[in-house]
C-alpha cells in the first residue's frame, strides 16, 4: 500500500468515530479498530521489500519545491519498526480503551482524538522530507494534548496536558530552527540525503547549534532530564493513554528522530557527551523517583524516563553494538510498558485506587492480571528469560566498555529498575489479601486483559527466542540505524561476562534495597529537592505577568496616544528616508497659476484651518468641512478629472447630509479637555506631518515618471479591448473590473455592518436612552415644509432621468455607475427629507439589502458569463444594436457590470441612511402619513401627522 | 500650480491629523474625512497635474494618466463607506456609555480636565 495513503488512513478515519458516536461505542471502538488495521495490513504489504529485500521504499511528490517541503515519504527498517508499534500497541490500545472509558466518557472524541495521534505519529515515522517531519512533529504534540486533557473536569488533566503541549512544543520551536540549520548545511531537506552527508555534517562550523537545537526537541519529547517532569504529569490522562503515549509512541518519537539522524550527526565528542550524559542522568534519577512513588502510574511514569534514559545514552555511545541495543530495547521496552501500563489501569478500575499504600495481595483476587503483571515487571527488572533481560545485559556492556563512571552509574540504574520492578510485584500483589478496598476487586472481562495478555507472550517468545523471533528484524532495522551492515548474535546465555555480574549485582542488591523501602520511604519525603512542577508554575506565572505588563503598557486604551505616537514613527521614519537620499529640484515644467485656482486655493486653506478652529462647534465645522470638499472637486474638474469631480461632489452631498444626522444625536459641542502643552504638542505632530507630506506631493508633481507608465496601454486599449471612449470608466468596469468587484462588495458589507450596529442600538441601554432622548436644539416648527415637499417631487422624475444619463453615457462620457448611483440616491434622500421617512418608506418597495445583493449578483454574474464563454472573468465585449426608432445604440458587456456597481452604491448609501433614521424614529420622532404636515388643501389645514412631539415637547 | 496643490496637500494632512488626535468622537470623524480628502488628492496627483486633457478618447489630441483617476475613484466611494461607518460606531458608543470620549480610562482614574 501507498505510504502515503498509510499515514493518511488514521486522519481520515477520525473523522468517523466522531461522527458516528450515535451508533454507539461499539461501532465506533471497531471503526477506529478498522482504520488502523487497514493501515497496518498497508504496512506489512510493505514488508517483504523492507525485511528480506532490504529495499527502501520511497514515494512522493513536489509540494513548494522552492523552499524544499516536499511531500516525501520514505520507509525503511527503522520507520517500519516504529509504524508497527504505533500501529500494533494502537491496535491493543483501541481495543482495552473500549472496555477502559465508562459510559459518561464522550468516546467518539477520544478515538477522533487518538486517531489523530496516531496519524502524526506514522508521518513523523514515515517522512522523508524533514519539514514534513516537522509538521507531524508539531501535529503530535497538538493531539497529545487532547490526549492528556481529555478529561477536561479533572485540573491535574488540564494542567498536565498544558505543561506537555508547553514543554514538547518549545522543543519542537527550537527543533525547526535546527532541522533549517541542518537543511541549510546540506542543501537538501531530504533524510536520505542528510544521512549520507555525516562528513559534512560534522565538519560544518554550524554543527554544534544545530546539534544542540535538534536535541533539545529531541530531549523534550523523550522527557530526558532536565526535561523529564512533564511526563509524570501526563499522567492524569486516562490509563489507555498512558498506555499508548509512554510505551510506544509520543515519548519515542525524540528517540526515533536521535536514531533516524545517527548516522548524520553521532560519532561527535559532542554528540558523546551531551546525549549519553543526559541520557545517563535520567536514566538513574528516574529509577531512584521510581522507587519511592506510591502512585502506581507515577511509578511507571519515572521507570519510563529511566528506560528513555537508558536507549538515549545508548543512541549517545555513537558505537553500532549500543545502537543495536537501543532498537533491541526500544522493541522490548514498548511491549512490557504497555502491558504494564494497562495492568496498572486494571488495578485502578476494579480497586478503585492506583496507591500501592493501599493495594497488596491482589494475587489471589486477580490471578490473571497478576500473572500478566508479573511476567511484564520482571521483564522490566531484566530478569532472565524475558525480554527486557537480553537488552538490559547488552546495555551493560555497551556502558562498560565506556569506562569505570559508567559501568558504576549504569549499575546503580539498574539495582534501581529491579528495586521498583519487584515492588510493582510485591507491594501491589503480594501480601495478605486485606479488607479495606476501596472496591472489592476482581479480574476484569476478557475484553480489558487480552491487550496485555498478547504483549506479555511478546516478553515470554522474544525472551526465549530472541534470535528466532526478533533477530533479523533487529538487524534490518540496526542497520538502518547506523547505515552499516549488523549481524546480531541474540542469545540468552553469552557466558559469564561483565554484563552478567552487573546484573547479578543489580538484583542482589535491588532486592535488597526494596526490602528497605518503606524505612527509606519517609527519608526521601522529608529531603529537600527541587520541585519541577513549582518551578515550572513559577515561569508560566511570571511569563505571563510580564506579557500582561507589557500590553497594559502598550495598550492603555487611549486611541489618542497610539495614533500619536503611529504618526510619529511615520513621521520620523520618514524624515530618515528623506535625509538618507540626495534632494534636488524637479525638472518637470510647471503649470502657470491663474486667479481663479488662487481664489480657491486660498478657500481651502481657510477651509483647512476652519475646520480646526471651529470643530468645537461641530455644525459650523460640518459646514466648513464641505467647503473643502467642494474646493476638492473643482480640482478635479481644473485637471481634467470629471469623472472624480462628480464623484466627489456626490459622495460630499451624501457624506455632510449622514453626519448631520448622526449630529442630531451627538452632543452638538466638544468640550475643551486637553492643556495648551497638549495642544501645541498635537499641532507640531500635524504641522510636521502636513508638512511633510506637502513636500513629497511637491517633490512629485514637479517631476516626471521615472518609468514609463501603463497609462498608455489603457488609453491604446480602452476602444479596441474595452468598447468606450471614457478610459476611467472601462479601466473601472473592465481592466480592472475585479478591484471593482471587490470595491462594491466592501462598500455593500459597510451598509450591512451599519445596519447591524444600529440593529444593536436598538436593544440594550442605548434604547432606553434614546427613547428618553430630550432634543438639545430647538427643532423647526415645520417639519416639512411645503416649497421642499414640492420641489424635490417635481425634482425625482428628473433627477433619475438624468441618473440613468448619466449611467448610459458613462462607457464614453463623463459618468457610469457610480455616479449614476450617487446622483439616484441623492434624489431619493430629498425625498426623505423632504416628506419624511415613514412617507417615503411606505412608497419605497424594493428593500436596500436586497438591492446590495443584487449589484453584487450582478457584478458576479456578469463575470462568470465571460468564464461561461470560455473566456476569462469580467472579460468584456461590445456590440452596435438598433432599435428603430432609435439611433444606433452602442452597447458594452461591461454596463451590465456597471449596473451592478451602480444598484450596489444605491443599496448602500440608502442603507445606511435608513439605518439613521431608524434611530430618530427609536428618539420619538413624529411619524406622518401624508408628505406634509399642513395640508393646504384640506378644510381643516392639519395632516395626518403625529404632531404631538413637536406641539408639546415638554409633555414628553 | 504646483505649489498651490501640495501646500493645500499639506494643509488637508494637518487638519486632518491635528483633529484625528483629539479626544472626542466627532472631532475625530472630521478628521478622518479631511485625511481622505488629502490622500485622495494626493494619489491622484501622483498621476501629475495636467490641464484641459481627459481622459476621454477621440476629443484632444492628448489625455492625461487615468489610472490613477480610476483608483482615486473608487477610494472616494470607499471613503464615504469609512465615515459611514466610523460616524455610526462613534453613534452607537455614544450612546452605549453615554460618552464620547474616545480613550478608555483607567479605573478609579480622572478625566484630563480642562483649563
Amino acid at each position: 500500500m501507498s505510504l502515503a495513503l498509510i499515514a493518511a488512513l488514521p486522519f481520515i478515519g477520525a473523522l468517523l468515530p466522531g461522527l458516528m458516536i450515535r451508533a454507539g461505542r461499539n461501532v465506533c471502538a471497531s471503526l477506529t479498530f478498522a482504520t488502523t488495521a487497514l493501515a497496518l495490513i498497508g504496512l506489512m504489504m510493505n514488508a517483504p521489500a523492507v525485511l528480506w529485500r532490504g529495499e527502501v521504499v520511497t514515494e512522493g511528490w513536489e509540494w513548494l519545491p522552492q523552499i524544499g517541503l516536499n511531500v516525501t515519504f520514505m520507509l525503511d527498517g527503522l520507520g517500519f519498526l516504529f509504524a508497527t508499534m504505533i500501529l500494533g500497541i494502537g491496535l491493543l490500545i483501541i481495543t482495552y480503551a473500549r472496555f477502559y472509558l465508562s459510559k459518561t466518557d464522550p468516546m467518539g472524541n477520544f478515538y477522533t482524538y487518538l486517531l489523530l495521534f496516531q496519524g502524526a505519529m506514522v508521518g513523523i515515522v514515515l517522512s522523508d522530507n524533514i519539514l514534513l517531519l516537522l509538521i507531524f512533529w508539531e501535529l503530535t504534540s497538538l493531539s497529545s494534548f487532547l490526549l492528556i486533557g481529555y478529561w477536561k473536569h479533572l485540573p491535574e488533566g488540564r494542567q498536565g496536558a498544558r505543561m506537555a503541549l508547553t514543554v514538547t512544543g518549545l522543543g519542537g520551536l527550537a527543533m525547526i530552527g535546527g532541522m533549517l540549520i541542518l537543511g541549510q548545511i546540506v542543501g537538501s531537506y531530504d533524510i536520505s540525503v542528510i544521512i549520507q552527508s555525516g562528513d559534512l555534517i560534522r565538519s560544518s562550523d554550524l554543527y554544534l547549534p544545530a546539534l544542540i537545537l535538534i536535541l533539545l526537541g529531541a530531549f523534550t519529547k523523550s522527557a530526558q532530564f532536565p526535561f523529564h517532569f512533564w511526563l509524570p504529569h501526563a499522567m492524569a490522562a486516562p490509563t489507555p493513554v498512558s498506555a499508548y503515549l509512554h510505551s510506544a509512541t509520543m515519548v519515542k518519537a525524540g528517540l526515533f528522530l536521535m536514531a533516524r539522524l545517527w548516522p548524520a550527526l553521532s560519532g561527535t565528542p559532542e554528540w558523546f557527551w551531551i546525549v549519553s550524559t543526559a541520557g545517563l542522568i535520567t536514566m538513574v534519577l528516574g529509577a531512584v523517583i521510581a522507587l519511592f512513588k506510591d502512585d502506581l502510574k507515577a511509578l511507571l511514569a519515572f521507570s519510563t524516563v529511566s528506560h528513555l534514559g537508558l536507549i538515549t545514552m545508548l543512541l549517545g555511545f555513537g558505537t553500532e553494538y549500543a545502537a543495536t541495543a537501543a532498537v533491541f530495547h526500544i522493541i522490548n521496552h514498548a511491549t512490557f510498558k504497555a502491558a504494564l501500563f494497562m495492568t496498572a489501569g486494571i488495578v485502578d478500575h476494579e480497586a478503585h485506587t492506583r496507591n500501592i499504600r493501599l493495594l497488596g495481595g491482589l494475587r489471589k483476587l486477580m490471578p490473571v492480571t497478576f500473572l500478566i503483571g508479573t511476567i511484564a515487571a520482571l521483564s522490566m527488572a531484566g530478569i532472565p528469560l524475558f525480554n527486557g533481560f537480553l537488552s538490559k545485559e547488552m546495555m551493560l556492556e555497551a556502558a562498560h566498555e565506556e569506562g569505570t563512571w559508567f559501568t558504576v552509574l549504569a549499575t546503580i540504574g539498574a539495582i534501581f529498575s529491579v528495586a521498583y520492578s519487584f515492588r510493582f510485584i510485591v507491594h501491589t500483589f503480594l501480601g495478605p489479601v486485606r479488607d479495606d478496598y476501596p472496591h472489592k476487586p476482581h479480574d476484569p472481562g476478557f475484553g480489558m486483559w487480552v491487550s496485555p495478555a498478547i504483549l506479555v507472550v511478546m516478553v515470554l517468545v522474544i525472551g526465549l527466542f530472541p534470535a528466532q523471533t526478533v533477530g533479523h528484524f533487529v538487524d534490518v532495522v540496526a542497520s538502518a540505524v547506523t547505515g552499516g551492515e549488523i549481524h546480531t548474535h541474540l542469545a540468552l546465555w553469552h557466558g559469564v561476562t561483565a554484563a552478567l555480574i552487573m546484573s547479578g549485582i543489580a538484583v542482589g542488591v535491588g532486592i535488597v534495597i526494596l526490602a528497605f523501602q518503606r524505612s527509606l520511604a519517609p527519608i526521601w519525603d522529608n529531603a529537600r529537592r527541587p520541585e519541577a512542577k513549582a518551578m515550572f508554575d513559577w515561569v508560566i506565572h511570571r511569563a505571563a505577568k510580564g506579557a500582561n505588563e507589557l500590553t497594559d503598557a502598550l495598550h492603555d486604551g487611549a486611541i489618542s496616544r497610539y495614533l500619536g505616537i503611529f504618526t510619529t514613527v511615520i513621521l520620523v521614519y520618514g524624515a530618515w528616508a528623506f535625509a538618507g537620499g540626495e534632494f534636488s529640484q524637479g525638472t518637470r515644467p510647471l503649470l502657470p497659476i491663474g486667479p481663479v485656482e488662487v481664489v480657491f486655493f486660498a478657500l481651502l486653506m481657510a477651509a483647512s484651518l476652519g475646520v480646526v478652529l471651529t470643530h468645537r462647534m461641530r455644525f459650523v465645522s460640518l459646514i466648513v468641512i464641505s467647503i473643502c470638499g467642494l474646493v476638492v472637486s473643482m480640482t478635479f474638474v481644473q485637471f481634467s478629472a470629471p469623472d472624480l469631480a462628480l464623484t466627489q461632489l456626490t459622495v460630499e452631498v451624501v457624506t455632510i447630509i449622514l453626519l448631520l444626522l448622526a449630529l442630531n444625536y451627538l452632543p452638538k459641542e466638544t468640550p475643551v479637555e486637553s492643556s495648551g502643552a497638549r495642544r501645541l504638542r498635537d499641532g507640531v505632530i500635524a504641522l510636521a506631518t502636513g508638512g511633510g507630506v506637502g513636500m513629497l506631493a511637491y517633490a512629485i508633481l514637479t517631476r516626471d515618471m521615472s518609468l514609463p507608465t501603463i497609462a498608455d496601454y489603457h488609453v491604446e486599449n480602452s476602444y479596441i479591448g474595452g468598447g468606450g471612449t471614457n478610459v476611467v470608466n472601462v479601466i473601472l468596469v473592465d481592466f480592472r473590473g475585479f478591484d471593482t468587484m471587490g470595491e462594491i462588495t466592501v462598500l455593500g458589507i459597510a451598509a450591512l455592518v451599519i445596519f447591524a450596529i444600529v440593529e444593536g442600538l436598538l436593544q440594550g441601554p442605548a434604547s432606553r436612552r434614546l427613547a428618553n432622548w430630550v432634543p438639545d436644539m430647538a427643532q423647526a416648527r415645520d417639519r416639512h415644509p411645503l416649497m421642499m415637499v414640492v420641489a424635490t417631487r417635481v425634482a425625482l422624475p428628473i433627477a433619475l432621468v438624468v441618473g440613468m444619463y448619466i449611467f448610459l453615457r458613462g462607457h464614453n462620457q463623463p459618468g457610469g455607475g457610480f455616479i449614476a448611483g450617487l446622483v439616484v440616491a441623492i434624489a431619493l434622500l430629498m425625498q426623505y427629507m423632504a416628506s419624511g421617512f415613514a412617507f417615503s418608506q411606505a412608497r419605497q418597495k424594493v428593500a436596500y439589502h436586497g438591492m446590495i445583493s443584487a449589484g453584487v449578483l450582478v457584478a458576479v454574474l456578469t463575470g462568470t458569463a465571460s468564464v461561461v464563454l470560455g473566456w476569462n472573468f469580467l472579460t468584456s465585449t461590445n456590440f452596435h444594436v438598433h432599435i428603430w426608432p432609435l439611433d444606433d445604440i452602442h452597447l458594452a458587456s461591461a454596463a451590465a457590470f456597471d449596473l451592478g456597481v451602480f444598484l450596489a452604491v444605491v443599496g448602500a448609501v440608502m442603507l445606511a441612511l435608513a439605518s439613521l433614521s431608524r434611530i430618530g424614529r427609536r428618539a420619538g420622532e413624529g411619524i406622518n402619513l401624508t408628505p406634509m404636515d399642513v395640508d393646504p388643501s384640506a378644510a381643516n389645514p392639519v395632516g395626518g401627522v403625529d404632531m404631538s412631539r413637536d406641539l408639546n415637547p415638554e409633555d414628553r | 500650480m504646483e505649489i498651490l496643490v501640495a501646500t493645500a496637500i499639506g494643509a488637508m494632512t494637518a487638519s486632518g491629523i491635528y483633529l484625528l488626535l483629539r479626544l472626542r468622537t466627532f472631532p475625530v470623524v472630521l478628521g478622518l474625512a479631511m485625511l481622505s480628502y488629502a490622500v485622495n488628492v494626493f494619489i491622484f496627483a501622483s498621476g501629475r497635474l495636467v490641464a484641459g486633457a481627459p481622459p476621454i478618447l477621440g476629443e484632444l489630441e492628448r489625455t492625461t494618466d487615468p489610472l490613477p483617476q480610476a483608483l482615486v475613484l473608487t477610494a472616494i466611494v470607499i471613503s464615504f463607506g469609512m465615515t459611514a461607518l466610523v460616524v455610526i460606531l462613534a453613534l452607537g458608543a455614544y450612546l452605549n456609555a453615554g460618552t464620547d470620549a474616545i480613550d478608555i480610562e483607567k479605573p478609579g482614574e480622572q478625566p484630563e480636565t480642562g483649563r
